[in-house]
């Protein structure tokens, strides 16, 4: 029987195994959604394209299966850009159709086209163009492959109107191959090899100050029990990334908890000192290393990663070790030793650091601070929430509070610093894991980008808690424009602006409190989680707190301010 | 120093859209860039002259093996390899320069296409060093309009390896699931990255 391209289209998501569909509809993706009709994929419809990517993208990270959108052509696609390149960014799978205007039209400037394959290039793994109903299942098989192996990523599907209105029999390719692409050089025995293993081994097994590094990569691999076990053979000392937070449990005595900018003292000062440096599936982000030429510089750099374009690409690496960390953090861990003896001198040294340096804040009068509500909540939810985050103050001080514990449970834009991200990443996390807790904090400003999907977990009931820090300014330019612009607050303030955020959630039908006192956090915090559906808790912060400790751009990890 | 890169595409719509949005994207600097089809019409060869020093290049080869749709990439520039370039010009001669301009065009072994009262039309072929040289030595007589193709390449002795067809194919399988192998052996090239 010959089925139209939407159908096909639709039959395809299905056979991937898509759960949920985020997206809007519009008119070049018409028959599509026509097709979605008849089906049984749950769809989401969103108020913004940009929020649906952000669902499928909290969908993924909360459960390491590949997030789906579907929108229409021109407007409907672009919006999709910052979504794109947020999960870019993050190595996150998506798999993202966009309609476009028939095949006989692409390139006459027709109503709501857009060129783009052009537009998202830059911000995907790779785009496809279908131009035949032919093709339309293998491009679909193609695309999640893709998006899923390797270094995960978004891809994106541009599907012209009248392709999705062409009929062919529908045939399902039950296997994928591309001869150009060949994501798991580990498995084919290609990539990195046993003397790679024992010569990284050895430099580890010499080392006096080793430490080891862990980014996202390691929560995209599942390597957390490998991981624990090499830490607790080795006795080495772990920080890991914002993205790889929850990978290692930060109550472990050789936790360092985070690094980089917003780091602890503790864990910059052991990169810094550090002798051996294991990268683990991490990029040497500029947020990470500091200025560039004084990071670790003492150190031998292992690093393992799945995307040989990692290695060397910021900091010269001494023992490359391209593959899945998963396998590879085994076969490593056959090879290292109990360091403990050697590297006494270093665990006391970093014990010192710890006692002199933790990490703190001052709590005065009935002022909320930030940090406390965020360690409330963590101490509440006895840090097994799946947490995501908008981007700024909030966000750095929801790593720093929290006490993550397992992985896949912070969900926040790291690479990219999408603010808006939280709150629709949240709806995807909840529906992606909907008997677990999953709370959002976000600032004032970040919410306000994408505040809009508030209908949208309103009208499908998606329970998430939805915690707005409100200081009345975009605190992290604020606090850049106090230590490094001369205390010219150029554009940073919001206070006077600032809506109801309690009224605006009300009149999208979320349940929502405000509170302004220190004593009201436990309360209300304990009333929003048992709330059957989702809530809003507006919270008036301390206005101008800044988050420490703090690397100033372009320092040395080492040189860090410090509140008096 | 500028490198030679051979690469193998899908030839396929688009292809040529990711490699120069990536060189722009991580501003890495084309010298030039030739592209055809092969001996296998689903394949093109490019044949990208980059300059940059060791860092950069290996960065430019591991980016272009990352497109889904490179096949394969090689760096032939220490190879033993033979590179042509060509280019058509058009140089100012009239009956008192004439004999001087087809001096240099026999010594470079360049063909004469048109005649004009005023000009002559040449084709020149070789390597890039060659057809600088020869545009050098004409200069003084006056260029008109010059065309070059850009520099392609073949190693005397390797070939650039296409993965064999027809391999068992493996589907989108959870990563944590999956324990079967992608039986394909081609190796990229920069994989071997110790």
């Amino acid at each position: 029987m010959e089925l139209t391209g939407a159908q096909i289209m639709i039959k395809c998501l299905e056979k991937e195994g898509a759960e949920y569909v985020f997206g809007l509809p519009g008119g070049a993706i018409l028959p599509t959604f026509d097709a979605l009709y008849d089906s049984k994929l749950k769809f989401i419809l969103v108020r913004h394209e940009q929020g649906a990517t952000h669902m499928a993208d909290g969908f993924a990270r909360a459960t390491g299966r590949t997030g789906v959108c579907l929108v229409t052509s021109g407007p409907g696609a672009t919006n999709t850009v910052t979504g794109l390149a947020t999960a870019y960014m993050d190595s996150v799978p998506i798999v993202c159709i966009t309609g476009q205007v028939a095949t006989h039209a692409i390139g006459s400037d027709a109503f709501q086209e857009a060129d783009v394959m052009g537009i998202t290039r830059p911000v995907t793994k790779h785009n496809f163009l279908i131009r035949d109903v032919k093709e339309i299942a293998s491009t679909v098989r193609k695309a999640f492959y893709i998006a899923n192996t390797g270094r995960p990523g978004p891809v994106l599907i541009d599907f012209p109107v009248d392709v999705s209105r062409a009929k062919t029999e529908f045939i399902w390719p039950e296997n994928v191959h591309i001869r150009s692409y060949n994501p798991k050089p580990v498995q084919t025995g290609s990539s990195y090899t046993a003397d790679q293993i024992r010569k990284a081994a050895a430099t580890i097994n010499a080392s006096k100050r080793p430490v080891l590094y862990v980014g996202g990569g390691a929560v995209v691999s599942g390597a957390e029990k490998e991981l624990f076990e090499f830490v607790e053979k080795t006795g080495i000392p772990i920080t890991t990334t914002v993205l790889g937070l929850g990978i290692f449990p930060e109550t472990h005595p050789s936790s360092l908890r985070m690094l980089g900018m917003h780091g602890t003292h503790y864990a910059n000062y052991s990169v810094q000192g550090s002798d051996v440096l294991i990268a683990i599936g991490a990029r040497f982000d500029d947020r990470v290393t500091g200025k560039i030429d004084k990071f670790a510089p003492h150190a031998k750099i292992v690093h393992i990663d799945i995307d040989p374009a990692s290695i060397s690409k910021v900091v010269r690496v001494d023992h490359p070790i391209v593959g899945d960390i998963k396998p590879a953090l085994r076969d490593l861990l056959k090879e290292v030793k109990n360091l403990r003896p050697q590297i006494k001198d270093w665990t006391k040294q970093i014990q010192e650091w710890k006692e002199k340096h933790p990490l703190k804040f001052k709590q005065q009068g009935s002022e909320i601070r930030q940090e406390y509500v965020i360690q409330q909540v963590g101490e509440i939810t006895k840090h097994q929430a799946v947490v995501t985050t908008g981007v700024g103050q909030h966000q750095m001080w929801t790593a720093q509070w929290y006490g993550f514990s397992s992985p896949r449970s912070m969900i926040t834009s790291g690479g990219l610093g999408t603010m808006g991200y939280g709150f629709p990443a949240a709806i995807g996390a909840k529906l992606g894991r909907p008997k677990e807790t999953v709370v959002c904090f976000d600032g004032d400003g970040s919410f306000q980008m994408t505040m809009c999907e508030l209908v949208t977990a309103s009208y499908y009931k998606i329970p998430v808690k939805l915690i707005v820090m409100d200081n009345g300014h975009h605190g992290m330019v604020r606090q850049w424009q106090q230590l490094f612009y001369r205390e010219r607050y150029a554009a940073s303030e919001l206070g006077k602006s600032n809506p109801d955020f309690t009224g605006i959630a009300q009149a999208c039908g979320v349940f929502s409190m405000s509170i302004q006192k220190n004593d009201e956090v436990i309360p209300a915090i304990k009333k929003i989680l048992a709330h059957d559906g989702p809530a809003l808790l507006h919270v008036k912060v301390a206005r101008t707190d800044n988050v420490y400790p703090m690397v100033p751009a372009g320092h040395a990890l080492d040189q860090v301010m410090d509140m008096a | 120093m500028k490198h030679t890169i051979s690469v193998l595409v899908e030839n396929h719509f688009g292809v040529l859209n990711h490699v120069s949005g990536l060189f722009s994207a991580r501003g890495f600097n084309i010298d030039s860039l030739a592209v055809g089809e092969t001996e296998d019409p689903t394949v093109s060869r490019m044949t990208i002259v980059a300059t940059g020093d060791d860092r950069i290049v290996e960065q430019i080869l591991k980016q272009l093996n990352k497109l889904i749709d490179v096949i394969t990439v090689e760096d032939v520039t220490g190879d033993d390899m033979i590179d042509r370039e060509l280019m058509l010009l058009k140089v100012s001669a009239d009956q008192a320069t004439r004999n001087d301009v087809m001096q240099v065009v026999n010594t470079f072994r360049a063909k004469v296409l048109n005649v004009s009262p005023d000009t002559l039309t040449l084709e020149v072929t070789g390597s890039e060093s060659k057809v600088d040289a020869m545009l050098e030595l004409l200069r003084p007589f006056g260029i008109r309009e010059t065309v070059r193709t850009g520099v392609i390449a073949l190693s005397r002795n390797r070939e650039l390896k296409m993965p064999p067809s027809g391999i068992a194919a493996e589907g989108p399988v959870r990563k944590s699931a999956s324990k079967k192998t992608a039986s394909s052996s081609r190796k990229k090239a920069v994989s071997k990255a110790d």
